[in-house]
Protein backbone atom coordinates (compact mmCIF):
# COMPACT_ATOMS: atom_id res chain seq x y z
CA UNK A 1 0.00 0.00 0.00
CA UNK A 2 1.26 3.47 -0.81
CA UNK A 3 0.70 6.73 1.00
CA UNK A 4 -1.03 9.42 -1.01
CA UNK A 5 1.65 11.41 -2.81
CA UNK A 6 4.28 8.81 -2.16
CA UNK A 7 6.77 8.70 -4.98
CA UNK A 8 8.60 5.47 -4.43
CA UNK A 9 7.00 2.13 -5.19
CA UNK A 10 8.56 0.45 -2.20
CA UNK A 11 6.97 -2.73 -1.03
CA UNK A 12 5.67 -3.12 2.47
CA UNK A 13 5.76 -6.53 4.13
CA UNK A 14 2.91 -8.86 3.34
CA UNK A 15 0.66 -10.07 6.18
CA UNK A 16 2.44 -13.45 6.01
CA UNK A 17 5.85 -11.83 6.49
CA UNK A 18 4.56 -9.79 9.46
CA UNK A 19 3.20 -13.03 10.92
CA UNK A 20 6.58 -14.76 10.34
CA UNK A 21 8.38 -11.97 12.19
CA UNK A 22 5.90 -12.13 15.12
CA UNK A 23 6.33 -15.91 15.28
CA UNK A 24 10.07 -15.38 15.95
CA UNK A 25 9.10 -13.80 19.29
CA UNK A 26 7.70 -17.10 20.54
CA UNK A 27 9.81 -19.93 21.94
CA UNK A 28 9.06 -23.56 22.76
CA UNK A 29 7.21 -23.76 26.07
CA UNK A 30 5.38 -20.46 25.51
CA UNK A 31 1.60 -20.43 25.70
CA UNK A 32 0.02 -17.97 23.31
CA UNK A 33 -3.32 -16.67 22.17
CA UNK A 34 -3.64 -15.45 18.59
CA UNK A 35 -6.21 -12.78 17.74
CA UNK A 36 -8.22 -12.51 14.54
CA UNK A 37 -6.44 -11.24 11.41
CA UNK A 38 -2.65 -11.16 11.01
CA UNK A 39 -2.10 -12.80 14.46
CA UNK A 40 -3.95 -15.95 13.37
CA UNK A 41 -1.56 -16.29 10.43
CA UNK A 42 1.27 -16.77 12.95
CA UNK A 43 -0.05 -20.26 13.68
CA UNK A 44 1.65 -21.49 10.51
CA UNK A 45 5.08 -20.14 11.53
CA UNK A 46 5.43 -20.56 15.29
CA UNK A 47 8.13 -22.94 16.45
CA UNK A 48 7.24 -26.45 17.52
CA UNK A 49 6.55 -26.58 21.26
CA UNK A 50 4.59 -23.31 21.41
CA UNK A 51 1.15 -24.08 22.78
CA UNK A 52 -1.81 -22.16 21.35
CA UNK A 53 -4.85 -21.23 23.42
CA UNK A 54 -8.26 -20.18 22.15
CA UNK A 55 -10.54 -18.29 24.52
CA UNK A 56 -13.59 -20.45 23.80
CA UNK A 57 -11.89 -23.25 25.73
CA UNK A 58 -9.04 -25.14 24.10
CA UNK A 59 -5.33 -25.30 24.81
CA UNK A 60 -2.76 -27.05 22.66
CA UNK A 61 -4.07 -27.10 19.15
CA UNK A 62 -2.27 -27.25 15.87
CA UNK A 63 -3.58 -27.77 12.39
CA UNK A 64 -7.13 -26.93 11.39
CA UNK A 65 -9.15 -29.06 9.00
CA UNK A 66 -9.26 -28.01 5.41
CA UNK A 67 -11.96 -28.68 2.87
CA UNK A 68 -10.45 -32.02 1.85
CA UNK A 69 -10.94 -33.44 5.34
CA UNK A 70 -14.59 -32.54 5.97
CA UNK A 71 -15.54 -36.06 7.00
CA UNK A 72 -13.08 -36.05 9.90
CA UNK A 73 -14.44 -32.79 11.35
CA UNK A 74 -15.89 -32.91 14.83
CA UNK A 75 -18.46 -30.05 14.94
CA UNK A 76 -17.84 -29.62 18.67
CA UNK A 77 -14.11 -28.91 18.37
CA UNK A 78 -13.37 -25.45 17.01
CA UNK A 79 -11.41 -22.32 17.94
CA UNK A 80 -12.85 -18.85 18.51
CA UNK A 81 -12.54 -18.16 14.80
CA UNK A 82 -14.84 -21.18 14.16
CA UNK A 83 -12.07 -23.15 12.50
CA UNK A 84 -12.43 -26.89 13.11
CA UNK A 85 -9.43 -28.34 14.92
CA UNK A 86 -7.54 -31.57 14.64
CA UNK A 87 -6.62 -33.57 17.73
CA UNK A 88 -3.02 -33.15 18.85
CA UNK A 89 -1.17 -34.69 21.82
CA UNK A 90 -1.45 -32.59 24.96
CA UNK A 91 -4.70 -30.91 23.88
CA UNK A 92 -7.14 -29.92 26.63
CA UNK A 93 -10.66 -28.53 26.79
CA UNK A 94 -12.15 -26.35 29.52
CA UNK A 95 -14.92 -23.88 30.20
CA UNK A 96 -14.63 -20.15 29.55
CA UNK A 97 -14.18 -19.33 33.25
CA UNK A 98 -10.98 -21.42 33.25
CA UNK A 99 -10.06 -19.86 29.93
CA UNK A 100 -10.28 -16.31 31.27
CA UNK A 101 -8.31 -17.30 34.34
CA UNK A 102 -5.53 -18.37 31.93
CA UNK A 103 -5.86 -15.10 30.07
CA UNK A 104 -5.74 -12.90 33.17
CA UNK A 105 -3.11 -14.86 35.09
CA UNK A 106 -0.17 -13.60 33.05
CA UNK A 107 0.67 -17.01 31.65
CA UNK A 108 -0.03 -16.30 28.00
CA UNK A 109 1.69 -14.28 25.33
CA UNK A 110 -1.05 -12.41 23.50
CA UNK A 111 -0.73 -11.54 19.84
CA UNK A 112 -3.43 -9.03 18.95
CA UNK A 113 -4.31 -7.01 15.90
CA UNK A 114 -4.32 -3.25 16.27
CA UNK A 115 -6.14 -0.16 15.04
CA UNK A 116 -3.90 2.26 16.98
CA UNK A 117 -1.07 1.98 19.49
CA UNK A 118 0.11 5.00 21.47
CA UNK A 119 3.65 5.85 22.49
CA UNK A 120 2.79 4.70 26.02
CA UNK A 121 1.62 1.31 24.78
CA UNK A 122 -2.11 2.09 24.97
CA UNK A 123 -4.01 -0.16 22.57
CA UNK A 124 -7.12 0.43 20.48
CA UNK A 125 -8.34 -2.67 18.72
CA UNK A 126 -12.02 -3.34 19.38
CA UNK A 127 -13.82 -0.39 17.84
CA UNK A 128 -13.60 2.23 15.13
CA UNK A 129 -16.00 4.25 17.26
CA UNK A 130 -18.61 4.61 14.50
CA UNK A 131 -21.20 2.31 16.04
CA UNK A 132 -20.76 3.10 19.70
CA UNK A 133 -22.94 0.99 21.90
CA UNK A 134 -22.64 -2.23 19.94
CA UNK A 135 -20.29 -4.73 21.53
CA UNK A 136 -17.12 -5.71 19.69
CA UNK A 137 -14.81 -6.22 22.65
CA UNK A 138 -14.84 -10.02 22.82
CA UNK A 139 -11.79 -11.11 24.77
CA UNK A 140 -9.51 -8.27 23.64
CA UNK A 141 -9.62 -6.25 26.89
CA UNK A 142 -8.87 -9.32 28.99
CA UNK A 143 -6.06 -10.44 26.67
CA UNK A 144 -4.41 -7.00 26.52
CA UNK A 145 -4.68 -6.56 30.30
CA UNK A 146 -3.74 -10.04 31.45
CA UNK A 147 -1.10 -11.40 29.11
CA UNK A 148 2.51 -11.56 30.27
CA UNK A 149 3.51 -10.01 26.97
CA UNK A 150 1.39 -8.24 24.36
CA UNK A 151 2.55 -8.18 20.75
CA UNK A 152 0.52 -6.15 18.29
CA UNK A 153 0.65 -7.21 14.64
CA UNK A 154 -0.81 -4.63 12.29
CA UNK A 155 -0.24 -2.47 9.23
CA UNK A 156 1.85 0.63 9.93
CA UNK A 157 -0.68 2.94 8.31
CA UNK A 158 -4.44 2.81 7.87
CA UNK A 159 -5.98 2.48 4.39
CA UNK A 160 -6.19 6.28 4.14
CA UNK A 161 -2.48 6.54 4.98
CA UNK A 162 -2.97 7.77 8.58
CA UNK A 163 -0.36 6.60 11.06
CA UNK A 164 -1.52 3.88 13.44
CA UNK A 165 1.38 4.39 15.84
CA UNK A 166 0.35 7.64 17.51
CA UNK A 167 1.04 10.00 20.42
CA UNK A 168 -2.48 9.67 21.86
CA UNK A 169 -5.25 7.29 20.80
CA UNK A 170 -8.20 8.87 19.01
CA UNK A 171 -10.17 5.60 18.87
CA UNK A 172 -11.92 3.92 21.83
CA UNK A 173 -9.32 2.50 24.21
CA UNK A 174 -9.09 -1.27 24.64
CA UNK A 175 -6.40 -1.24 27.32
CA UNK A 176 -3.96 1.32 28.68
CA UNK A 177 -0.21 0.70 28.87
CA UNK A 178 -0.42 -2.87 27.67
CA UNK A 179 1.58 -3.26 24.45
CA UNK A 180 5.19 -4.49 24.65
CA UNK A 181 6.07 -4.88 20.99
CA UNK A 182 4.62 -3.59 17.73
CA UNK A 183 5.29 -5.47 14.51
CA UNK A 184 4.06 -3.70 11.39
CA UNK A 185 4.55 -4.05 7.66
CA UNK A 186 7.35 -1.45 7.97
CA UNK A 187 9.00 -1.88 11.34
CA UNK A 188 9.47 -3.61 14.66
CA UNK A 189 9.01 -1.15 17.53
CA UNK A 190 9.62 -1.74 21.22
CA UNK A 191 7.46 0.06 23.78
CA UNK A 192 9.68 1.06 26.72
CA UNK A 193 9.30 3.31 29.75
CA UNK A 194 11.41 5.83 27.83
CA UNK A 195 9.06 5.69 24.84
CA UNK A 196 9.04 3.96 21.47
CA UNK A 197 12.25 2.48 20.10
CA UNK A 198 12.61 1.44 16.47
CA UNK A 199 14.62 -1.77 16.49
CA UNK A 200 14.06 -3.21 13.01
CA UNK A 201 12.91 -1.90 9.67
CA UNK A 202 11.52 -3.58 6.55
CA UNK A 203 13.98 -4.30 3.74
CA UNK A 204 14.46 -1.25 1.56
CA UNK A 205 13.19 1.22 4.18
CA UNK A 206 15.18 3.52 6.46
CA UNK A 207 14.37 5.02 9.83
CA UNK A 208 13.56 8.53 8.47
CA UNK A 209 10.95 7.09 6.11
CA UNK A 210 9.40 5.10 8.94
CA UNK A 211 9.43 8.08 11.34
CA UNK A 212 7.69 10.12 8.64
CA UNK A 213 4.86 7.57 8.66
CA UNK A 214 4.58 7.50 12.45
CA UNK A 215 2.68 10.06 14.55
CA UNK A 216 4.64 9.62 17.77
CA UNK A 217 8.16 10.40 18.90
CA UNK A 218 10.42 7.42 18.44
CA UNK A 219 14.11 6.85 18.99
CA UNK A 220 16.16 4.59 16.77
CA UNK A 221 18.08 1.83 18.54
CA UNK A 222 21.85 2.09 17.95
CA UNK A 223 21.84 -1.45 16.62
CA UNK A 224 18.67 -1.08 14.54
CA UNK A 225 18.77 -3.42 11.56
CA UNK A 226 16.76 -4.86 8.74
CA UNK A 227 14.01 -7.31 9.78
CA UNK A 228 15.09 -10.93 9.56
CA UNK A 229 12.57 -13.72 9.23
CA UNK B 1 -37.22 -40.94 39.38
CA UNK B 2 -35.98 -37.40 39.53
CA UNK B 3 -38.56 -36.21 37.01
CA UNK B 4 -36.03 -33.97 35.31
CA UNK B 5 -36.22 -35.59 31.89
CA UNK B 6 -38.91 -33.87 29.86
CA UNK B 7 -39.78 -32.24 26.55
CA UNK B 8 -38.52 -28.85 25.42
CA UNK B 9 -42.08 -27.46 25.39
CA UNK B 10 -42.69 -28.53 28.99
CA UNK B 11 -39.27 -27.38 30.18
CA UNK B 12 -39.75 -23.95 28.62
CA UNK B 13 -43.38 -23.60 29.76
CA UNK B 14 -42.34 -21.79 32.96
CA UNK B 15 -40.93 -18.89 30.94
CA UNK B 16 -42.88 -15.67 30.85
CA UNK B 17 -42.56 -12.16 29.42
CA UNK B 18 -39.61 -10.19 30.67
CA UNK B 19 -37.33 -12.99 31.87
CA UNK B 20 -33.55 -12.88 31.52
CA UNK B 21 -32.17 -15.85 29.59
CA UNK B 22 -28.49 -16.79 29.41
CA UNK B 23 -27.06 -19.16 26.84
CA UNK B 24 -24.34 -19.64 24.30
CA UNK B 25 -25.51 -18.09 21.07
CA UNK B 26 -22.67 -18.99 18.78
CA UNK B 27 -20.40 -21.89 17.98
CA UNK B 28 -19.99 -25.26 19.68
CA UNK B 29 -22.04 -25.57 22.86
CA UNK B 30 -24.97 -23.48 21.66
CA UNK B 31 -28.32 -24.99 22.77
CA UNK B 32 -29.73 -24.68 19.26
CA UNK B 33 -32.73 -26.93 19.88
CA UNK B 34 -33.95 -24.98 22.93
CA UNK B 35 -33.33 -21.66 21.18
CA UNK B 36 -35.51 -22.80 18.28
CA UNK B 37 -38.41 -23.80 20.50
CA UNK B 38 -38.01 -20.67 22.62
CA UNK B 39 -37.99 -18.39 19.61
CA UNK B 40 -41.27 -19.79 18.42
CA UNK B 41 -42.96 -19.26 21.76
CA UNK B 42 -45.04 -16.16 22.14
CA UNK B 43 -43.10 -14.49 24.91
CA UNK B 44 -41.60 -11.06 24.66
CA UNK B 45 -39.53 -8.37 26.37
CA UNK B 46 -36.75 -10.85 26.97
CA UNK B 47 -33.30 -9.94 28.17
CA UNK B 48 -30.84 -12.28 26.53
CA UNK B 49 -27.39 -12.70 27.93
CA UNK B 50 -25.08 -14.22 25.32
CA UNK B 51 -21.33 -14.20 24.75
CA UNK B 52 -21.57 -13.57 21.09
CA UNK B 53 -24.57 -12.17 19.20
CA UNK B 54 -23.46 -12.78 15.64
CA UNK B 55 -25.96 -12.71 12.84
CA UNK B 56 -24.67 -14.87 10.00
CA UNK B 57 -24.71 -13.85 6.37
CA UNK B 58 -24.05 -17.25 4.94
CA UNK B 59 -27.49 -18.85 4.55
CA UNK B 60 -26.12 -22.36 4.79
CA UNK B 61 -24.54 -21.62 8.13
CA UNK B 62 -27.78 -20.41 9.68
CA UNK B 63 -29.28 -23.86 9.66
CA UNK B 64 -29.20 -25.22 13.16
CA UNK B 65 -28.24 -21.89 14.72
CA UNK B 66 -30.79 -19.58 16.34
CA UNK B 67 -32.33 -17.00 14.04
CA UNK B 68 -31.18 -13.57 15.22
CA UNK B 69 -34.17 -11.79 13.69
CA UNK B 70 -36.54 -13.89 15.79
CA UNK B 71 -34.47 -13.10 18.85
CA UNK B 72 -34.77 -9.46 18.03
CA UNK B 73 -38.54 -9.47 17.79
CA UNK B 74 -38.82 -10.94 21.29
CA UNK B 75 -36.03 -9.03 22.94
CA UNK B 76 -35.81 -5.72 24.75
CA UNK B 77 -32.22 -6.09 25.88
CA UNK B 78 -29.14 -7.96 24.71
CA UNK B 79 -26.19 -8.38 27.05
CA UNK B 80 -23.24 -9.42 24.93
CA UNK B 81 -19.48 -9.27 24.50
CA UNK B 82 -19.47 -9.34 20.75
CA UNK B 83 -21.54 -8.73 17.67
CA UNK B 84 -20.98 -8.30 13.95
CA UNK B 85 -20.06 -4.89 12.60
CA UNK B 86 -22.85 -3.18 10.68
CA UNK B 87 -22.50 -4.23 7.07
CA UNK B 88 -24.61 -3.84 3.97
CA UNK B 89 -25.06 -7.58 3.61
CA UNK B 90 -26.37 -7.86 7.18
CA UNK B 91 -29.72 -6.03 7.10
CA UNK B 92 -30.39 -7.17 10.66
CA UNK B 93 -27.55 -4.96 11.90
CA UNK B 94 -29.31 -1.95 10.36
CA UNK B 95 -32.46 -3.03 12.19
CA UNK B 96 -30.50 -3.30 15.45
CA UNK B 97 -28.95 0.16 15.03
CA UNK B 98 -32.41 1.58 14.29
CA UNK B 99 -33.97 -0.02 17.36
CA UNK B 100 -31.08 1.06 19.58
CA UNK B 101 -31.44 4.62 18.25
CA UNK B 102 -35.21 4.73 18.84
CA UNK B 103 -34.73 3.22 22.30
CA UNK B 104 -36.73 0.00 21.87
CA UNK B 105 -33.64 -2.18 22.20
CA UNK B 106 -30.87 -1.92 24.72
CA UNK B 107 -27.42 -3.34 24.04
CA UNK B 108 -25.18 -3.80 27.06
CA UNK B 109 -21.63 -4.23 25.92
CA UNK B 110 -18.76 -5.69 27.90
CA UNK B 111 -15.70 -7.88 27.51
CA UNK B 112 -16.21 -11.64 27.46
CA UNK B 113 -14.17 -11.90 30.67
CA UNK B 114 -16.44 -9.39 32.44
CA UNK B 115 -19.51 -11.34 31.33
CA UNK B 116 -18.00 -14.53 32.78
CA UNK B 117 -16.93 -12.92 36.06
CA UNK B 118 -20.35 -11.30 36.51
CA UNK B 119 -21.99 -14.72 36.03
CA UNK B 120 -19.47 -16.17 38.48
CA UNK B 121 -20.33 -13.43 40.97
CA UNK B 122 -24.01 -14.28 40.44
CA UNK B 123 -23.33 -17.99 40.91
CA UNK B 124 -21.53 -17.32 44.20
CA UNK B 125 -24.24 -14.82 45.20
CA UNK B 126 -21.63 -12.11 45.70
CA UNK B 127 -22.72 -8.51 46.06
CA UNK B 128 -20.54 -7.61 43.11
CA UNK B 129 -16.91 -7.61 42.16
CA UNK B 130 -14.08 -5.16 41.58
CA UNK B 131 -12.67 -6.00 38.18
CA UNK B 132 -9.45 -4.62 36.72
CA UNK B 133 -10.66 -5.03 33.14
CA UNK B 134 -11.70 -1.87 31.35
CA UNK B 135 -10.06 0.69 33.66
CA UNK B 136 -9.44 3.84 31.62
CA UNK B 137 -11.88 2.71 28.91
CA UNK B 138 -15.57 3.24 28.11
CA UNK B 139 -16.34 0.28 30.42
CA UNK B 140 -15.86 2.47 33.51
CA UNK B 141 -18.49 5.03 32.51
CA UNK B 142 -21.09 5.41 35.24
CA UNK B 143 -19.45 2.78 37.44
CA UNK B 144 -17.76 3.05 40.81
CA UNK B 145 -13.97 3.07 40.59
CA UNK B 146 -11.63 2.07 43.34
CA UNK B 147 -7.88 1.89 43.79
CA UNK B 148 -6.81 -1.30 45.56
CA UNK B 149 -3.10 -1.81 46.26
CA UNK B 150 -2.25 0.86 43.73
CA UNK B 151 -4.32 -0.67 40.91
CA UNK B 152 -7.55 0.60 39.42
CA UNK B 153 -10.67 -1.53 39.67
CA UNK B 154 -14.23 -1.08 38.44
CA UNK B 155 -17.30 -2.29 40.29
CA UNK B 156 -19.33 -4.84 38.34
CA UNK B 157 -22.71 -6.10 39.41
CA UNK B 158 -23.45 -9.83 39.55
CA UNK B 159 -25.60 -11.41 36.86
CA UNK B 160 -28.18 -14.00 37.89
CA UNK B 161 -30.17 -15.09 34.82
CA UNK B 162 -33.72 -16.28 35.46
CA UNK B 163 -33.22 -19.11 33.02
CA UNK B 164 -30.04 -20.73 31.73
CA UNK B 165 -30.10 -22.84 28.59
CA UNK B 166 -27.14 -25.17 28.30
CA UNK B 167 -25.94 -27.74 25.83
CA UNK B 168 -24.08 -30.88 26.88
CA UNK B 169 -22.95 -34.11 25.28
CA UNK B 170 -24.54 -36.46 27.81
CA UNK B 171 -26.71 -36.39 30.90
CA UNK B 172 -27.95 -39.03 33.29
CA UNK B 173 -31.42 -38.79 34.85
CA UNK B 174 -29.96 -36.90 37.83
CA UNK B 175 -28.93 -34.09 35.53
CA UNK B 176 -25.20 -34.72 35.82
CA UNK B 177 -23.60 -33.37 32.66
CA UNK B 178 -20.50 -34.14 30.65
CA UNK B 179 -19.38 -32.03 27.73
CA UNK B 180 -17.43 -32.71 24.59
CA UNK B 181 -14.62 -30.58 23.12
CA UNK B 182 -15.08 -26.83 22.94
CA UNK B 183 -18.85 -27.29 23.34
CA UNK B 184 -18.20 -26.83 27.07
CA UNK B 185 -17.68 -23.08 26.53
CA UNK B 186 -19.90 -20.93 28.79
CA UNK B 187 -22.27 -23.78 29.67
CA UNK B 188 -20.92 -24.76 33.13
CA UNK B 189 -20.93 -21.16 34.42
CA UNK B 190 -24.39 -20.48 32.94
CA UNK B 191 -25.72 -23.64 34.63
CA UNK B 192 -24.32 -22.52 37.98
CA UNK B 193 -25.41 -18.87 37.77
CA UNK B 194 -29.00 -19.34 36.59
CA UNK B 195 -32.00 -19.73 38.88
CA UNK B 196 -33.52 -22.39 36.60
CA UNK B 197 -31.38 -24.38 34.19
CA UNK B 198 -32.53 -26.44 31.24
CA UNK B 199 -29.99 -28.74 29.58
CA UNK B 200 -30.33 -30.04 26.06
CA UNK B 201 -28.26 -33.17 25.47
CA UNK B 202 -27.43 -35.45 22.60
CA UNK B 203 -27.77 -38.53 24.79
CA UNK B 204 -29.40 -39.50 28.11
CA UNK B 205 -27.56 -42.45 29.62
CA UNK B 206 -28.24 -44.96 32.42
CA UNK B 207 -27.31 -43.65 35.90
CA UNK B 208 -24.22 -45.88 36.14
CA UNK B 209 -22.88 -44.88 32.73
CA UNK B 210 -21.37 -41.52 33.67
CA UNK B 211 -17.99 -41.68 35.36
CA UNK B 212 -18.32 -39.55 38.55
CA UNK B 213 -14.77 -38.27 37.97
CA UNK B 214 -15.75 -36.97 34.55
CA UNK B 215 -18.87 -35.01 35.53
CA UNK B 216 -18.38 -31.28 34.97
CA UNK B 217 -21.80 -29.93 35.93
CA UNK B 218 -23.31 -31.79 38.90
CA UNK B 219 -27.04 -32.47 38.63
CA UNK B 220 -27.94 -30.04 41.40
CA UNK B 221 -27.52 -27.20 38.88
CA UNK B 222 -29.81 -28.79 36.30
CA UNK B 223 -33.59 -28.52 36.66
CA UNK B 224 -34.74 -30.03 33.38
CA UNK B 225 -33.13 -32.32 30.79
CA UNK B 226 -34.26 -32.38 27.19
CA UNK B 227 -32.95 -34.80 24.60
CA UNK B 228 -32.36 -33.41 21.11
CA UNK B 229 -34.48 -35.45 18.65
CA UNK B 230 -32.46 -37.40 16.07
CA UNK B 231 -33.81 -35.56 13.06
CA UNK B 232 -33.67 -32.08 14.58
CA UNK B 233 -31.47 -29.40 12.99
CA UNK B 234 -29.49 -29.34 16.24
CA UNK B 235 -28.59 -33.03 16.01
CA UNK B 236 -25.05 -34.11 15.19
CA UNK B 237 -25.91 -35.56 11.77
CA UNK B 238 -27.77 -32.45 10.68
CA UNK B 239 -24.99 -30.21 11.97
CA UNK B 240 -22.45 -32.20 9.95
CA UNK B 241 -24.67 -31.75 6.93
CA UNK B 242 -24.63 -27.98 7.21
CA UNK B 243 -20.93 -27.88 8.06
CA UNK B 244 -20.29 -29.77 4.80
CA UNK B 245 -22.59 -27.41 2.96
CA UNK B 246 -21.07 -24.27 4.45
CA UNK B 247 -17.48 -25.42 3.89
CA UNK B 248 -18.09 -26.28 0.26
CA UNK B 249 -19.96 -22.97 -0.07
CA UNK B 250 -16.95 -21.10 1.35
CA UNK B 251 -14.54 -23.08 -0.82
CA UNK B 252 -16.59 -22.17 -3.85
CA UNK B 253 -16.57 -18.52 -2.76
CA UNK B 254 -12.78 -18.67 -2.38
CA UNK B 255 -12.45 -20.21 -5.82
CA UNK B 256 -14.74 -17.54 -7.26
CA UNK B 257 -12.61 -14.85 -5.60
CA UNK B 258 -9.41 -16.43 -6.92
CA UNK B 259 -10.95 -16.57 -10.39
CA UNK B 260 -11.91 -12.90 -10.11
CA UNK B 261 -8.38 -11.95 -9.07
CA UNK B 262 -7.00 -13.98 -11.95
CA UNK B 263 -9.40 -12.25 -14.31
CA UNK B 264 -8.44 -8.82 -12.92
CA UNK B 265 -4.76 -9.70 -13.38
CA UNK B 266 -5.46 -10.63 -16.96
CA UNK B 267 -6.98 -7.20 -17.52
CA UNK B 268 -4.00 -5.47 -15.90
CA UNK B 269 -1.54 -7.46 -17.98
CA UNK B 270 -3.50 -6.70 -21.10
CA UNK B 271 -3.44 -3.00 -20.31
CA UNK B 272 0.29 -3.08 -19.74
CA UNK B 273 0.76 -4.93 -23.02
CA UNK B 274 -1.33 -2.32 -24.80
CA UNK B 275 0.83 0.57 -23.65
Amino acid sequence: MRLPGELSMKDRLTDELVAMRVAKELSPGDYCNLGIGIPLLCAAYIPEGVIIQSENGVLGYGPVYDATMIEQIDPDIADAGMRYLQHVPGMSFFDTLTSFVMIRAGRLVSVLGGLQVSEKGDLAVHSLGEDAGLPHIGGSMDLAWGAKRVIVAMTHNAKDGKAKVVRELSLPITCRKSVNLIVTDLAVIKVTNQGLVLIEYAPGWNSEEILARTDAPMTVAPDAHEIEF
Amino acid sequence: MSGKVTTAAEALSVLHDGVCIAANFWGPGTPNYLWHILLHKSIKDLTICVNNYVPKTDATKEKGAPDPSLVLSQTKKIISAFTARPRDDLPIMTEIMKRVAEGTLEFESMSHGILIERLMAGALRLGGIYSPIGAGTAIEQGKEKRIINGREYIFQEPLIPDVGLVSAAKADIFGNLVYHGTARANNPIIAMASRYTIAEVFEIVEPDKLEPDAIVTPGIFVDKIVRIPENNTASKQRRMEWIRASISYREKQKMDEAAEIEAARGIIYERQANR
